[in-house]
């Protein structure tokens, strides 16, 4: 999309769609040997973290730098996930987890669906406040559930060891997130090499004239809505077992809704790249913070940094290295 | 030649203000007419009802023996009916190339005829901005245009939607002389390739060159149709046109 | 059920939306008048009531005295959050994207700021109408609601009043309808609209006032009211302050009849449900492009 559009020099070298998703995975395969031969749990703990922010930003991204709508109510989707795998905990203990996370992640899509369906005829405006009201609806919902635990949250049994691998289980967490991200770059990607990535960036430009050239605005907002919230969804749904432990004040951390949608703002919007580099940056400076200064310190940084960056540099830190060419 | 489009009574009234009032008018199959008024008259108001840009209260379009009542506007456009904006509204983050991209993608691609891929697009793309003297900046984004090269590129990308109507909203304003004559002929051409053409114009002399009929709309009501010679020699319409 | 149950849940209900107007007249202005979806509104309310609970508590003044005071540091703020706002997004023609990410930050950064400096434990002020309650009858009028009320409805009145007697008022009102009218007249719509912000932040010092008299606050507190706020504002019609004191009342009555009957643990969810319902199902007068 705008990548073609600047000059047709891109900032990045261009691969088929097959090659992509083989250099992720090599990639990912080896980032995860290496952080076995580090052998330290410490290392998975904050790389998890990084990659699930990873999949969040490019979840939102999908709605908001591709199609122009912006979701507030990440928290939403995102707990709609831990939720269900709390729930499935609970009914089925021994269920492995890649299949937990999957109604997790359909839940948030079908969640997401209906928002859009009810909202994204509106303005553009009305649908993130109704993304706001979404979350605090959610989140009010679970607090009055007792089977989850309500408000003093519930309790998961996290396995000693990982299937298959081997090794503590956070690493089989870690590599869970892995596939997951993979998973959601190669489908990024995809859409902005697709005719639905036109589709989108003609919504985001002017949706009145996207429809009068035949574009269904309706259709793919609300595609992107349920791809983005099944994302999210599936974001969120092994944290019960890195947690150990879910409350609404926790699974709904307003924290996760201003990183998901700072780090591609930071990044960039406009490409697959954008989230990755806006969760690497972001989600490091936050670590490096919250060891040395203070836990609190920490979490102002991803605020400061988007109003600093929507405020300055408005394409992110892909747009810079564009204009930099 | 039958009717193409047929709208008949329609009403469009924005809050206690009436836009339309009950507005007649048939354009036959293959037909040139012309949409003149005053600013304000409702041109664009109508082009927008017809379109399905906006809903009219009152009345029906139908477009092919098909009523379009309810149906929004990108179906409209997919079924055959294009058209520019009056002030340009291009894809700003796509390149020109990209922005006739859209139409071919998603309305040509969508009908059941004619499917155009990979290459065969781009070069699609680079004809009709072609047609309409944009071809070296294929490549450059909107913002780097002037106000007429913006509004060409309106008109290439409704040309680019293939449709069997096609609306011009004041393609010409602010042409030189030379490039109204390009377009008029452009149109013409389409015209003669069977594309109907709804020509909205203040440019007279291009108008009455171009128009096989006439329509004139003053104040939301229209109060001439006809053969263009007689109606611009119509006491109403010289009054709307000079004052009282 | 008992009536004197019901009854005393509709009145307190009612007073309650008497300050929820108070809230939202801010965004009435900001967003039914100037179109800015500032949805960091309620930090600024938060805002005003941590500096009502400093004057009180360290000062020792009345806190609607306190936020009186800070009107023209909230008027200044708001005027300065608008010229960043009008420089970065307004002028660029980008308000959707980035322009509500701003507001989110904003909110974002605000909050975390007060517990930064806070802390996350519930803070109150003293006052000598906080405590006692006026009984007429069966019913119950709590000076803590009936106050706020008072100021609020001043609040509103005085606003009202200032938009359609003075000059200055109707050239906001001039603005909101047809920024190009008041370009050809040779004033300049930026210079209006930073007034107009700086008057819907002010307002936010008042309602921050009240809305710690009514109930303890901590920094949280404001994600509460975002729903609220846009939820009164959109029932109300976009630019119609009547209509939104409507609105925030009947939201009042709801929400106190739902606290009183299913708990109040429900409660943040009602103005929500409110909004998702109304965007849902009434579109009428809200929407944007048609």
């Amino acid at each position: 999309m705008v990548s073609l559009a600047a000059n047709n020099s891109r900032a990045l070298p261009s691969f088929g769609g097959a090659p992509f998703v083989l250099a992720l995975l090599a990639v990912a395969a080896l980032l995860f040997g290496i952080c076995r031969w580090i052998d330290n749990a410490y290392v998975f703990f904050v790389g998890y973290v990084v990659v699930q922010y990873i999949v969040l930003g490019t979840a939102w991204n999908i709605l908001g730098g591709y199609t122009g709508y912006v979701n507030f109510g990440i928290t939403a989707f995102f707990a709609i996930g831990a939720y269900s795998t709390v729930v499935l905990y609970k009914l089925v203990p021994a269920m492995p987890l890649p299949l937990m996370m999957l109604p997790g992640g359909v839940f948030a899509a079908i969640v997401g669906l209906g928002t859009g369906y009810l909202t994204l005829r509106l303005r553009g405006v009305f649908f993130s406040i109704a993304t706001l009201a979404l979350a605090v609806v959610v989140q009010t919902l679970f607090t009055n559930w007792e089977f989850v635990g309500g408000a003093r949250g519930a309790y998961v049994l996290r396995p000693k060891l990982s299937p298959l691998i081997g090794g503590e289980y956070v690493q089989y967490l870690f590599l869970l997130m892995l596939v997951l991200c993979v998973i959601a770059l190669a489908v990024a990607r995809a859409i902005e090499r697709s005719s639905l990535g036109y589709g989108f960036a003609a919504i985001r430009d002017d949706e009145a004239a996207a429809e009068a050239a035949g574009v269904p605005t309706l259709r793919l907002k609300l595609i992107a809505t349920t791809l983005s919230g099944g994302f999210m969804g599936l974001a969120g749904a092994p944290l019960p077992y890195y947690v150990t432990y879910l409350d609404p004040s926790s699974g709904f951390n307003l924290n996760y809704a201003v990183n998901a949608i700072a780090m591609p703002l930071i990044g960039g919007t406009s490409s697959w790249l954008g989230p990755v580099i806006g969760a690497v940056l972001v989600g490091g400076l936050q670590e490096i913070l919250r060891v040395t200064i203070s836990s609190a310190a920490n979490v102002l940084v991803a605020g400061v940094l988007l109003v600093a960056f929507v405020i300055a540099a408005p394409q992110g830190i892909v747009g810079l290295f564009r204009r930099a060419r | 030649m039958s009717a193409l489009l047929h709208v008949e009574g329609l009403g469009k009234r924005f809050g206690g203000f009436i836009a339309l009032d009950a507005i007649d008018l048939e354009v036959r199959d293959g037909e040139r007419l012309g949409l003149i008024g005053p600013n304000g008259s409702g041109k664009s108001t109508l082009v927008n009802c017809i379109c399905g840009t906006l809903r009219n209260e009152l009345g029906s379009v139908s477009f092919a023996g098909q009523a379009l009542n309810g149906l929004s506007a990108h179906e409209r456009t997919r079924r055959g009916i294009a058209r520019s904006f009056q002030l340009p509204r291009p894809f700003a983050s796509l390149s020109l190339a990209e922005n006739l991209r859209i139409p071919i993608l998603y309305t040509v691609n969508a009908r059941e005829a004619g499917h155009l891929a990979g290459p065969a697009i781009d070069q699609r793309c680079r004809e009709l901005l072609a047609e309409v003297g944009l071809a070296e900046k294929a490549g450059r984004r909107p913002r780097d245009l002037t106000q007429i090269e913006m509004r060409k590129l309106e008109l290439a990308r409704a040309m680019a939607a293939e449709p069997r109507l096609l609306i011009a909203d004041e393609v010409m304003a602010g042409l030189s002389h030379g490039e109204i004559d390009e377009i008029i002929a452009l149109l013409i051409r389409l015209n003669a390739q069977g594309v109907t053409v709804i020509m909205i114009e203040h440019i007279m002399r291009a108008v009455m060159e171009f128009s096989q009929r006439l329509a004139v709309l003053v104040a939301g009501r229209k109060i001439a149709d006809g053969v263009p010679q007689d109606v611009v020699r119509e006491p109403e319409v010289v009054r709307a046109y000079l004052g009282e | 059920m008992s009536l004197d149950l019901l009854l005393n849940a509709v009145i307190s209900g009612l007073l309650l939306g008497g300050f929820y107007a108070a809230v939202s007249i801010g965004v009435a202005v900001s967003f039914g008048m100037l179109d800015i979806v500032n949805i960091a509104h309620p930090a600024f309310i938060l805002l005003g009531s941590y500096v009502a609970f400093i004057g009180n508590s360290v000062l020792g003044i009345d806190p609607i005295l306190a936020a009186v005071i800070m009107l023209p540091a909230f008027y200044l703020l708001g005027m300065l959050v608008y010229q960043v706002y009008y420089v970065s997004f307004e002028r660029r023609d980008d308000q959707s994207l980035r322009g509500l990410s701003f507001f989110f930050g904003l909110l974002f950064i605000t909050e975390v700021a007060l517990v930064l400096i806070f802390g996350v434990d519930y803070r109150l002020v003293e006052a000598r109408y906080v405590g006692p309650t006026v009984n007429i009858g069966p019913v119950e009028l709590p000076l803590r609601l009936l106050v706020p009320f008072a100021v609020s409805l001043v609040m509103i009145a005085g606003l009202q009043l200032f938009l359609s007697r003075t000059f200055l008022g109707r050239a906001i009102q001039a603005v909101a309808q047809d920024q190009q009218a008041l370009r050809l007249m040779a004033a300049d719509p930026a210079r209006i609209k930073r007034i107009a912000f700086g008057l819907s932040i002010a307002t936010a010092a008042l309602g921050g006032a009240i809305l710690i008299i009514i109930q303890p606050v901590e920094p949280s507190v404001g994600r509460d009211y975002i729903g609220r706020v846009f939820a009164i504002c959109v029932l109300g019609g976009l630019g119609s302050f009547s209509g939104m004191v409507i609105a925030a009342m009947t939201l009042g009555v709801v929400e106190s009849l739902t606290s009183t009957f299913f708990g109040p643990s429900w409660s943040p969810a009602v103005a929500f449900g409110v909004l998702l319902v109304t965007l849902a199902v009434r579109p009428s007068g809200i929407l944007g492009r048609q």
